[in-house]
């Protein structure tokens, strides 16, 4: 437990959703997780760039990691989409040699980057460093009886063989954290189905639509709340749910449990 | 205007990295896909068109603008395709044209104007889906 | 020298006359002709006849690869007196005119490729094969339709089977299945009769509950040790009152029978019907194994038949022929999660569908769903799970007999419940067979099954009942069906046993590890390791009449061997030159027949008699494989018909 983490926080964490940010370095210290916020980070993109030529895109990603590397020390992530295009760009710059020679070129390390930083996500951090039974046993506040419906999303699961994050078709890791805090949570269908993404800009209709799905999906299996570790998500299905399911980042639970929220 | 299309299909092919012709139109990924029904061309037919080579056509397709990239297509694919990375390939080919944005920073005041809430993660990421 | 001209196949990019003229000047020829197809009843002609003729001493034919003619072309030259080793094929068809579009360039390589033959020919010596015994017993793995049917036609020629099955009965996947496509008779029905047969046969002895441990020697003369597992039974005092289930507390284990659907007892047998009807105590289950308590079934067993002492036996036994009958396994869907299969109990597997409409099965016949017991009003089956996929993504082939079997699952699930829907999502319905597709329009015009064309991209669980997310890809729609039952067409998987048995067979498998055949076409129920046959789905995918068939004719092949008292080898083997053998073993080690040992032996160098240690070779073990040649450090082995001089002769003609 003595490697300091490296955390990337993203441009989200820092504007709208400073609550994500916040409850987790407060709950990182009471846990005593070591953590450092990278000096100079710049915004990961938000999206993945998926064409094979697009190199630009994929710079700030690959400084990032590079800066990881160069300290020694895991990247760590919290929102769902930084730790997407960290966790891609990196495996395309370990395994396609043109990107990584365009990328180096670009960049002009001091050392050719060649995907060495591990990415690791703070749900990640949590079962791997701490140990979801440990966590149960540092729990002050226990989540008794709150029936939580863990909402995945994408980003986190797909491509499971790039993101090896979970099961990509039934995770649990969020179910495992959910147990841990004292929380009873709720199995249903649709937490791993996209919440709209991006397309809410241009077509909110197609957005309510499958929030509206994933909302229902989880209400009849008796979620009463749902958790997500992304902003976007939790801003589309906030938006399109009536009243009845709302949406918490999974780290304001994890500040109440651990009695560090204010 | 005569468009080489074989040039376009190949280049499309390049970008995304994966090969259509793996595609043995099962139709997985318009089933799985969220907003297949809000699509003109749905993704086993947006697959089935880049390997006969229609790429003009896509061009037009408002199926670009409804892709959530959310991977599901690419998960579920028993072939190995990546509908989705296909999708993306058409969709910069359009951007990349000048004067082709779909979104324009003028756009934005409005959009943030009209609801407080929208996350930057959401302008970040519809720019990038939606122009260069 | 004989050019064949294969038509124009060779013809068409060798200029036959050229390779003629120019064999005309090769040392050792005098007589050079050609033929256009010198395979046929006239070219065959022409071979004798040129060797009566001429008296030549040894012929080239130029001509198709060895493995289409070789043996042609020997039969012919022994039947003129030649003998058949003085015959050498240049193979100017696949590695040459086949290749090459530029006639000029096929030419130049034909006319090398014939010199390397002759070359090869000019230090070729006559050979002369041995003999060797054949134990007239057959052995089956596995006792599944395809063993018991092989096992039945081989015992019924008059020779003697043993069938090796790793569970307590014989019957296999078979005995647990419903009704058969495409005349919807019983499994059991036709099944269980020839499994009394099986085990009534005096030529047939069964090995249930145990396993092929190790096997040793070759065609005619296998060794095998076959492990008996503890049974804790014995099975000669046993009578199958079944007393000792009945009074079993331990009754947790999921049925393997039943496939997990059902409990089943301790000690027990698989099915009413099992062949031999004595029954098996499962030690992992066991009270008296896990606790030392209990001991119920041996104070109930009248005839004292239960032994907790048992231990595993090995049998040794010799057999002239194996027969590869192990079967498939369903590929389990749990890595499709999409499917849900594992998570929403009302998910369940085609095998699992079939103990469920099986009137001796957990529910006694009636199809209720798994969750809460109800009849179900709708149904969705999904084919093609797991088949036709990318490697890392599953089967990469069509697994052959899912569209059948769905077709009857659907038909008897809308006879025998004319209010159920039923709905089938396929790719595309593939009926080849007799009788197959007539079957396939009577699900959907006589039963009115809905066929939609398309995959299933999810199954959500959706207000207590299955929402089936899937393609209408005739509509071009998105569709969603609510099922309260989906039955998963699940992918034949070889059996996990096969590649470690097809190891210790040395029989080749392919990458999916089924058994692969000799020649797909010509020689399908033959492994190409000699007196290994291959019988079933353990060679590929294959539905119950053709398993029926292929097991037949592998019994038949098994025959051939089984009659001939003596079998002759392929002189083409291993020896030794015992004068320049340094005794290092080398050769030993890599031998994969177990071919050679090591001996003093007293040698005459040149005049001294001196007493050295050097390989020999057992003549019937070996194979010709030529591993040990390229071993031996001091070039003292060598593979008769392809010594290290003749090669080297071809090469040195080649570079010429």
């Amino acid at each position: 437990m003595d490697k300091t983490y490296l955390y990337y926080p993203g441009c989200t964490l820092k504007t709208k959703a400073k609550e994500l940010d916040a409850y987790a370095l407060q709950s990182m210290e009471m846990l005593g997780i070591p953590c450092k916020e990278l000096d100079e980070w710049q915004c990961c993109g938000a999206v993945y760039p998926q064409a094979t030529d697009e190199i630009a895109t994929r710079l700030s990603a690959a400084r990032a990691l590079e800066e990881a590397r160069q300290k020694d020390c895991d990247l760590l992530t919290l929102c769902s989409a930084c730790h997407h295009v960290m966790k891609r760009v990196n495996h395309d710059i370990a395994s396609d040699a043109d990107i990584r020679m365009k990328v180096n070129n670009y960049s002009e390390f001091e050392t050719p980057y060649a995907g060495e930083t591990k990415v690791v996500h703070f749900l990640e951090m949590l079962r791997d460093t701490i140990g979801f039974a440990e966590l149960k046993k540092r729990v002050l506040n226990p989540l008794t009886g709150r029936k939580i419906g863990a909402y995945y999303g994408c980003l986190l699961l797909r491509p499971s063989n790039v993101m090896q994050f979970d099961d990509p078709e039934n995770p649990y890791i969020m179910e495992e954290f959910l147990h841990a805090i004292g929380a009873e949570p709720v199995l249903y269908s649709y937490r791993n189905e996209c919440c709209g993404g991006y397309v809410a800009l241009d077509d909110p209709a197609l957005v309510q639509k499958v929030c509206t799905k994933v909302l229902h999906s989880a209400e009849q299996k008796g979620a009463e709340v749902l958790v997500t570790a992304c902003p976007l998500c939790k801003y589309n299905l906030t938006k399109h749910d009536s009243g009845d399911v709302p949406t918490y980042y999974f780290t304001e639970l994890l500040a109440e449990a651990l009695g560090v929220k204010e | 205007m005569l468009v080489d299309e074989k040039g376009m299909q190949e280049e499309v092919i390049r970008m995304s990295g994966t090969e259509p012709k793996k595609c043995m139109l099962c139709g997985k990924c318009s089933a799985t896909c969220p907003p297949s029904m809000d699509m003109d061309v749905r993704p086993h037919r947006f697959v089935k068109n880049v390997k006969a080579g229609n790429i003009e056509a896509l061009m037009e397709s408002e199926s670009l603008w409804k892709c959530l990239s959310c991977f599901a297509c690419v998960e579920r694919c028993p072939r190995g395709v990546e509908p989705a990375s296909l999708v993306e390939a058409v969709r910069l080919l359009v951007i990349r044209q000048q004067g082709k944005n779909y979104l324009t920073a003028d756009d934005i005041p409005e959009l943030i104007a009209s609801d407080e809430e929208i996350p930057q993660q959401l302008i970040v990421s519809a720019f990038r889906k939606y122009s260069k | 020298m004989l050019v064949c001209w294969c038509g124009s196949n060779i013809a068409g990019t060798v200029d036959i006359n050229t390779v003629v003229e120019a064999s005309k000047r090769e040392p050792g020829v005098v007589y050079a002709t050609d033929y256009q197809y010198m395979c046929a009843e006239g070219g065959q002609a022409m071979v004798r006849r040129a060797i009566e003729e001429h008296s030549l001493t040894g012929i080239v034919v130029s001509a198709c690869s060895p493995r289409m003619h070789e043996t042609t072309f020997r039969k012919a030259a022994a039947a003129a007196g030649l003998n058949p080793y003085m015959v050498e094929i240049a193979n100017i068809r696949e590695h040459c005119s086949w290749v090459h579009k530029d006639k000029e360039v096929g030419t130049e390589k034909a006319v090398v490729l014939m010199r390397a033959a002759i070359a090869k020919l000019n230090l070729n010596t006559p050979l002369f094969p041995g003999e060797s015994g054949v134990i007239k017993r057959a052995l089956v793995i596995g006792g599944g339709i395809a063993g018991i049917q092989t096992a039945l036609d081989i015992a019924d020629a008059g020779y003697e089977v043993d069938i090796v099955e790793k569970s307590p009965t014989i019957g296999g996947t078979m005995a647990q299945l419903d009704k058969t496509f495409p005349t919807l008779d019983c499994a059991a029905c036709i099944l269980t009769p020839k499994m009394v047969d099986a085990a009534q046969h005096d030529k047939i002895t069964l090995y249930t509950y145990s396993e092929v441990d190790e096997v040793s020697g070759f065609v005619g003369n296998f060794s095998v040790k076959i492990r008996q597992k503890a049974r804790c039974i014995n099975s000669k005092l046993c009578n199958g009152c079944g007393d000792c289930i009945e009074k079993c507390p331990a009754k947790k284990a999921k049925s393997e029978f039943d496939e997990g659907l059902a409990n089943r007892k301790a000690i027990y047998v698989p099915f009413a019907q099992a062949v031999p009807n004595v029954p098996v105590i499962d030690q992992t289950q066991c009270l008296k194994f896990k606790t030392g308590k209990c001991g119920l079934c041996e104070k109930v067993c009248l005839p004292k038949a239960i032994n907790f002492e048992q231990q595993d036996e090995i049998i040794e036994k010799e057999y002239g022929v194996i027969i590869a009958a192990t079967g498939f396994r369903p590929l389990s869907p749990e890595r499709y999660g999409e499917y849900g299969y594992g998570q929403l109990p009302d998910v369940i597997t085609s095998l699992e569908f079939e103990r469920l409409m099986n009137a001796a099965g957990p529910t006694g016949g009636a199809l209720l769903r798994r969750s809460n017991g109800e009849k179900p009003k709708s149904i969705v089956f999904i084919q093609c799970v797991g088949s036709r996929a990318e490697p890392d993504k599953g089967k990469s082939y069509c697994s052959k007999i899912c569209c059948m079997y769905t077709a009857k699952h659907a038909m008897l699930v809308r006879d025998k419940y004319p209010n159920i829907d039923v709905s089938v999502f396929y790719i595309d319905v593939r009926t080849p067979g007799k009788n197959f597709d007539e079957f396939y329009r009577r699900a959907v015009e006589q039963y009115g099954v809905n066929y939609i064309k398309g995959m299933v991209g999810k199954i959500a669980e959706e207000d207590g009942r299955l929402r089936v997310q899937g393609s209408d890809l005739i509509e071009d729609t998105q569709i969603f069906v609510d099922a309260d039952l989906v039955v998963l067409a699940t992918a034949v998987e070889a059996q996990a046993s096969a590649r470690p048995l097809g190891t210790m067979l040395t029989a080749s498998m392919d990458q999916n590890n089924f058994f692969s055949e000799s020649h797909a076409k010509l020689r399908p129920v033959e492994s190409p390791t000699a007196g290994i046959f291959l019988s079933g789905v353990c060679q590929g995918p294959k539905d119950i009449p053709e398993t029926v068939a292929q097991a037949g004719a592998a019994a038949v092949k098994a025959l051939g061997i089984l009659s001939k008292d003596k079998l002759i080898g392929n002189p083409c083997i291993a020896g030794p030159d015992e004068l320049l053998c340094n005794g290092c073993a080398s050769c030993e080690k890599v031998c994969p027949y177990g071919a050679i040992t090591y001996a003093d032996k007293e040698i005459n160098d040149h005049g001294h008699r001196t007493t050295r240690h050097v390989a020999e070779i057992n003549e019937a073990i070996c194979q010709g494989c030529g591993a040990c040649t390229v071993t031996c450090p001091s070039g003292a082995m060598d593979l008769k018909g392809f010594t290290n001089r003749q090669i080297m002769a071809e090469v040195d003609a080649i570079c010429r």
